[in-house]
């Protein structure tokens, strides 16, 4: 029998809820909301209530996938990456770079949003940055 | 205090009476439920409370479950004040723990705790720790009853408006255990919708309590919307000792409304 509650931060939205995931075995078998955390308090969304749920979905993505002729194709990150940046530049250089926007992601860490819109902004040239977290 | 517990639980896993301990412990800074199987580690151990007494309750009975329905044949021990102790009691009434495999380890709250809750027994049967204290009345329940009905209503539906749905109340309840909840079923419940309707979700999740609720109030501090829960089932608690002399987790006795049981 091998019982942890591991603390961690919730990665639905910007908030930051910080809740425990029961581990018994290696498997996650719930959620629970951290008390003493100033943030949330001991309280949960529903979303964070399920956070254990998806993180063993059997529908969670494991690799990237391409639309090809109207399906989705599972491909390596490199084909991915490629493909995504070619597909950028030949957009931006064609229509200009506020042609294009870019959604980051809650479920990302600081750092990774903060190159994320350095990229957006610096790289490609344009404001049009947006992230998932705005509920 | 923390002392007699840490004591007596290292005498219970060192004996081998139990293969492991459901407590509370402070790590990074944070108190939150441990499963105690080394000694080593009681060092650590919380009783929960932080800045004040028991602000720092975890529904351990709850997570005691999921631990005895993976290992049905273990002795497992577990920290309880008062209101863990009747959580324990009513979940082997309602058939989910078996008794002989949970060892308690009991704890009494202090009278500013039991003031607080309006506990009527702020005491585990058999505390290792702490000084049985005085009950206290349900006197938020009687402040309510004397408003007219109709002022009452409105009372509760104005707080049941603030209801996001979130289920905290349903998801910490220690006595919350049904694979199939009544809030989800769609014949009851107006499911994927939002707001909940009101006040058919509260008060289904009230009749549901009936026999089950423990009073710990846990339900009320997960709360985002800050309803005042714990008054509602403390009515439904006082409802069931009315009618039918019943207190839910007083002992293992089986509650009236468990009905094929009883026949
Ligand atoms: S409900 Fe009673 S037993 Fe539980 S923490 Fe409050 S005073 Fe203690
Ligand atoms: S007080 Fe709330 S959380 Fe505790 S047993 Fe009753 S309904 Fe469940
Ligand atoms: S915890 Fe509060 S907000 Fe969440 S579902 Fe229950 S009553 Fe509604």
């Amino acid at each position: 029998m091998e019982y942890k509650n591991i603390l961690t931060t919730c990665t639905y939205c910007g908030c930051g809820c910080n809740f425990y995931l029961e581990n018994l075995d290696g498997s996650l078998t719930g959620t629970i909301p951290c008390k003493t955390s100033p943030v949330n308090e001991g309280k949960l969304c529903i979303k964070g209530w399920n956070a254990h749920e998806f993180v063993q979905s059997d529908q969670r993505l494991t690799s990237p996938l391409i639309r090809r002729e109207g399906k989705l194709v599972p491909v390596s990150w490199e084909e991915a990456l490629d493909y995504t940046a070619s597909e950028l530049s030949s957009i931006r250089s064609e229509h200009g770079p506020d042609s294009l926007a870019f959604l980051a992601s809650a479920k990302a860490t600081n750092e990774e949003n903060f190159l994320f819109q350095k990229f957006v902004r610096a790289g490609v040239g344009t404001n049009n940055i947006d992230h998932c977290a705005r509920l | 205090m923390i002392e007699q517990v840490q004591q007596k639980v290292r005498e219970l896993l060192e004996a081998g009476t139990i293969q492991g301990f459901l407590g509370l412990r402070e790590q990074n800074g944070h108190i939150g439920p441990y499963l105690f199987q080394d000694p080593e580690d009681l060092e650590g151990m919380s009783l929960g409370d932080r800045e004040r007494p028991g602000d720092t309750r975890y529904p351990l009975s709850k997570l005691l479950l999921t631990l005895a329905r993976n290992y049905p044949q273990a002795s497992l021990g577990i920290l309880v004040r008062g209101c863990d102790e009747r959580a324990v009691n009513a979940l082997v009434a309602w058939n989910q723990l078996d008794q002989d495999k949970v060892v308690p380890v009991g704890l009494a709250c202090p009278q500013e705790l039991a003031e607080e809750c309006e506990c009527e027994r702020p005491y585990p049967e058999d505390p290792v720790a702490g000084k049985k204290t005085e009950p206290v009345a349900f006197a938020s329940v009687a402040r309510l009853q004397e408003l007219e009905p109709s002022e009452r209503m409105r009372y509760w539906l104005r707080e049941f408006d603030k209801c996001v749905k979130c289920y905290g109340c349903r998801d910490i309840c220690p006595v919350c255990f049904c694979r199939e909840c009544s809030l989800e079923d769609q014949h009851l419940i107006r499911t994927h919708n939002l707001p909940p309707e009101n006040p058919v979700f509260h008060l289904t999740r009230a009749v549901h309590m009936a026999g089950r609720c423990i009073d710990c109030g846990l339900c009320e501090q997960a709360c985002p919307a800050e309803i005042p829960l714990r008054i509602l089932y403390k009515k439904v608690g006082q409802i069931m000792e009315e009618e039918f002399s019943y207190h839910s987790g007083e002992t293992t006795q089986k509650s009236p409304l468990q009905i094929a049981d009883n026949q």
